[in-house]
């Protein structure tokens, strides 16, 4: 059975998991801004030095860590090689090493901050927007009910396959996609009914 | 997310299954790019996510499709692991790959926009293929290739040579996106909102 690997947060006690949400929000956006100004393999290697000290510092289990870098790794490596081979080991490592400083540091973010905090940081950025017809909280529900969806929409489509295997029609994207999405449409129908039988999400 | 048009159908559907639906295809296309992909050549893994994305725009529309994977994006990037091979995080947005991510809402958009003005007669499969086509070129390859250009350094040559790898199974996907969102309008006939004011509700 496939499970869902929903959450990567890691409860802790460091002064990582104690800062705010919103501060180390802004403080990724602003690393994400700087390393693309600063140019230099120099800079890039320590970054990536940085940034694997905050994530040892944060105690996400390495094995996790590292298979999160798995995706990363293949692209990693054609990547090196692309630009090793038409501009140079500096380049290179300058990208390459820019690239995994940010997802490290993203791994850090995820790790030390639960995704309710996170939420409400974004809830909390969007306020300014209200004047342009943006509801926060209409936000943060629609943030909440996707969250809630993933694990029922994973159900729906494993069994979805299964019921497709068992009449013989495992290969046919028919019978594999067309009632998952129908079931996803009725399921969020039924949420939405839900939803205005509480007096949420309308006018 | 109040829904702006004001629709003539009998059956007004509130704001709050407009979210729900919102949310349940942003989950629907998190789904689609973490169930196991097909690598082939090159960086990006195949996964059903393009599939997943055209066709929430087929059929929620424009502006509900467009929040849709709005929302599945900014779901990742808060760390949530629903981009394709269970990545996330802001740092895959800044990515190589990260111009795919953003040309995927727009492409939504740009798919339910024309599904959504398709008249009656021509509402079927090949014109819906069509749609899907038309916006991922416009959008998902144009804002892919930028990205890979800006974020990994390539050359817009050498970008495109990464990017016309996917143009195969664009095609095949989109002909299974245009057959579902077909079938899934004839389940739900009113999940559109129908611009012209309908004579008869079509028999179901």
């Amino acid at each position: 059975m496939t499970t869902l690997p929903l959450g990567a947060y890691r409860p802790g006690r460091t002064w990582l998991h104690r800062l705010p949400a919103g501060a180390k929000l802004l403080a990724l956006l602003v690393t994400a801004v700087v390393v693309t100004v600063v140019r230099g393999p120099l800079s890039a290697v320590g970054f990536v030095v940085l940034a694997t000290a905050l994530v040892a510092w944060s105690g996400a289990p390495l094995r996790r860590t590292l298979r999160s870098l798995r995706g990363f790794a293949l692209v990693a490596v054609a990547l090196t090689a692309y630009q090793a081979w038409t501009r140079g080991w500096a380049p290179a490592v300058e990208t390459v090493g820019d690239l995994l400083g940010m997802i490290l540091l993203a791994t850090v973010l995820t790790t030390t901050t639960a995704v309710d905090d996170l939420i409400d940081v974004i809830t909390w950025a969007l306020g300014p927007l209200r004047r342009l017809g943006v509801d926060p909280a209409r936000v943060g529900l629609a943030f909440s009910l996707m969250i809630r969806a993933l694990p029922t929409t994973l159900e729906i489509a494993l069994q979805t396959r299964d019921a497709a295997r068992a009449r013989g029609l495992g290969r046919s994207p028919r019978a594999l996609l067309v009632p998952m999405v129908v079931r996803v449409v009725a399921n969020a129908r039924a949420t939405g009914d839900a939803l205005h039988a509480r007096g949420l999400g309308d006018d | 997310m109040s829904s702006s048009t004001p629709t003539k159908t009998r059956t007004r559907r509130s704001t709050g299954t407009d979210i729900a639906l919102i949310a349940g295809f942003a989950a629907l296309i998190a789904i689609s790019a973490i169930l196991p992909a097909i690598k082939l050549a090159g960086p990006v893994p195949i996964t059903l996510q393009t599939f997943a994305v055209l066709l929430t725009g087929a059929i929620l529309g424009a502006r509900r499709g467009f929040l849709a994977v709005l929302l599945y994006v900014a779901a990742g990037a808060v760390g949530l692991p629903v981009f394709s091979g269970g990545a996330s995080g802001f740092g895959v947005i800044v990515g190589p790959t990260g111009g795919y991510l953003l040309g995927f809402a727009l492409a939504a958009g740009l798919c339910g926009f024309i599904v959504e003005r398709l008249p009656r007669r021509a509402f079927a499969a090949p014109a819906i293929f069509a749609a899907g086509l038309f916006s991922s070129a416009v959008f998902i390859h144009t804002l892919g290739m930028a990205g890979l250009v800006l974020n990994a350094d390539l050359t817009w040559s050498a970008a495109f040579d990464v990017d016309k790898v996917f143009w195969i199974g664009d095609v095949i996907k989109n002909i299974a996106m245009a057959v579902v969102a077909y079938t899934v309008h004839r389940a739900f006939p009113d999940l559109l909102p129908r611009r012209r004011p309908r004579r008869a509700a079509p028999a179901a």
